[in-house]
């Protein structure tokens, strides 16, 4: 399992991409995928990246609806934001958030969720102090933001990679 | 009935991303900074990556998604290797 | 190519020109707001509903023109969904690594300054 396929979730990701771009499912493809799949979970190996620990990975799909309606929320805010305060943003600024993830694959993750929600950017990552350096657009109370992060996604990330 | 719908909504869409490509272009022009024209170097390949989208509707060929995955692909290297340049001053180390 | 309904016409129409909306209004963003680090916030809708909406829009309308399931432009998406962030990311810090060497004000400071780790962008090696 692990000599052959040490990354399984990137070989039948890289699988289903290949049948998807190819759009059939035949078993000539299928093999194809599959060498292409294998020999770059095999590539991956070779660079020596730490494996991340699954803890509750089916916590996962609550994680994505989440995100996706802070996604749809966090559109809206700023749009709106563009659309009335056009010329400069009444209260952007710069937000540290102290953060208990340590895990690189969770902190990989939480970028993409926090790039992914217009309005906050992810600027740098301290980690021998946790502290996460943010710029958000819309920074009219603090409190909030931190709580949104570090009870919303990072308690989530945490049960997932325990 | 709906191809009338359909035609009438790609005009519009194509008419909001080319204005949209315009403004990036603006930005990229004005700067002030070198940061600011990547940044507009950014968003002008997404926003054209997804023109190329639309085109690809209006002609019914699916040949202009993979010029759009290919404009991405481009894009996303382009923009990585112009933010190390402006991190360090140069590419290869 | 098959007729395509009303209500996917409909469903289409409002998927392209809300997408295509939200693009504009990131570019919007971008052009008028007037720091750098505000500006950052514009590509974001393009890259998130902007995208999804005509990339969803895509995958409709060859779906019901074509009569069989069209979801290659799924990967447009993925793709995108996981490049953003390493683009803005290495920009962003790009642009807070040359505000911190040039001792811009208005930039927060780092934590802790460790000179022999951050050289500065005219030394050369």
């Amino acid at each position: 399992m692990t000599r052959i396929l040490p990354h399984p979730i990137l070989t039948i990701a890289l699988t289903l991409f290949w049948l998807i771009l190819q759009q059939s499912a035949s078993v000539g493809n299928l093999i194809l995928g599959l060498a292409i799949g294998l020999s770059a979970g095999l590539a991956t190996r070779s660079l020596g990246l730490d494996k991340p620990k699954m803890g509750k990975p089916w916590k996962a799909v609550e994680l994505v609806f989440v995100v996706l309606a802070d996604i749809v929320r966090s559109n809206a805010a700023v749009a709106w934001v563009i659309l009335t305060h056009g010329n400069s943003p009444r209260v952007a600024g710069f937000l540290r958030v102290p953060l208990k993830l340590r895990d690189h694959t969770a902190l990989a993750f939480l970028s993409i969720i926090l790039t992914a929600t217009p309005g906050t950017v992810w600027l740098e990552f301290d980690e021998e102090a946790g502290e996460l350096l943010l710029h958000v657009l819309d920074l009219v109370d603090e409190e909030q933001w931190i709580d949104l992060i570090t009870k919303r996604y990072e308690r989530r990330l945490l049960e997932i990679f325990a | 009935m709906s191809a009338t719908i359909i035609d009438f909504s790609l005009i519009i869409a194509q008419v909001m991303l080319g204005v949209g490509m315009l403004l990036t272009v603006f930005r990229m022009v004005v700067g002030p900074r070198a940061q600011d024209r990547v940044l507009a170097l950014d968003a002008f390949y997404i926003t054209g990556m997804l023109m190329l989208v639309t085109v690809g509707i209006r002609s019914g060929s699916s040949v202009y998604f993979e010029v759009a995955l290919i404009i991405g692909m481009l894009g996303f290297v382009s923009t990585v290797a112009l933010a190390k340049f402006l991190m360090r001053g140069e590419v290869i180390e | 190519m098959n007729a395509i309904p009303l209500w996917g016409a409909i469903a289409f129409a409002i998927l392209i020109v809300g997408g295509a909306g939200l693009t504009l209004l990131g570019c919007i963003g971008l052009a008028r707001f007037n720091a750098f680090y505000a500006r950052i916030h514009g590509p974001t809708l393009g890259t998130s509903f902007g995208m999804v909406g005509i990339i969803f829009a895509s995958a409709l309308y060859f779906t019901l023109a074509e009569g069989r399931p069209v979801m290659h432009e799924i990967l447009i998406a993925a793709f995108v969904v996981i490049t953003t962030p390493v683009t803005l990311m290495l920009l962003s810090r790009a642009a807070l690594h040359r505000d911190r060497s040039e001792g811009a004000p208005d930039v927060p400071a780092p934590r802790r300054r460790i000179a022999a780790r951050e050289p500065q962008p005219d030394t050369k090696i």
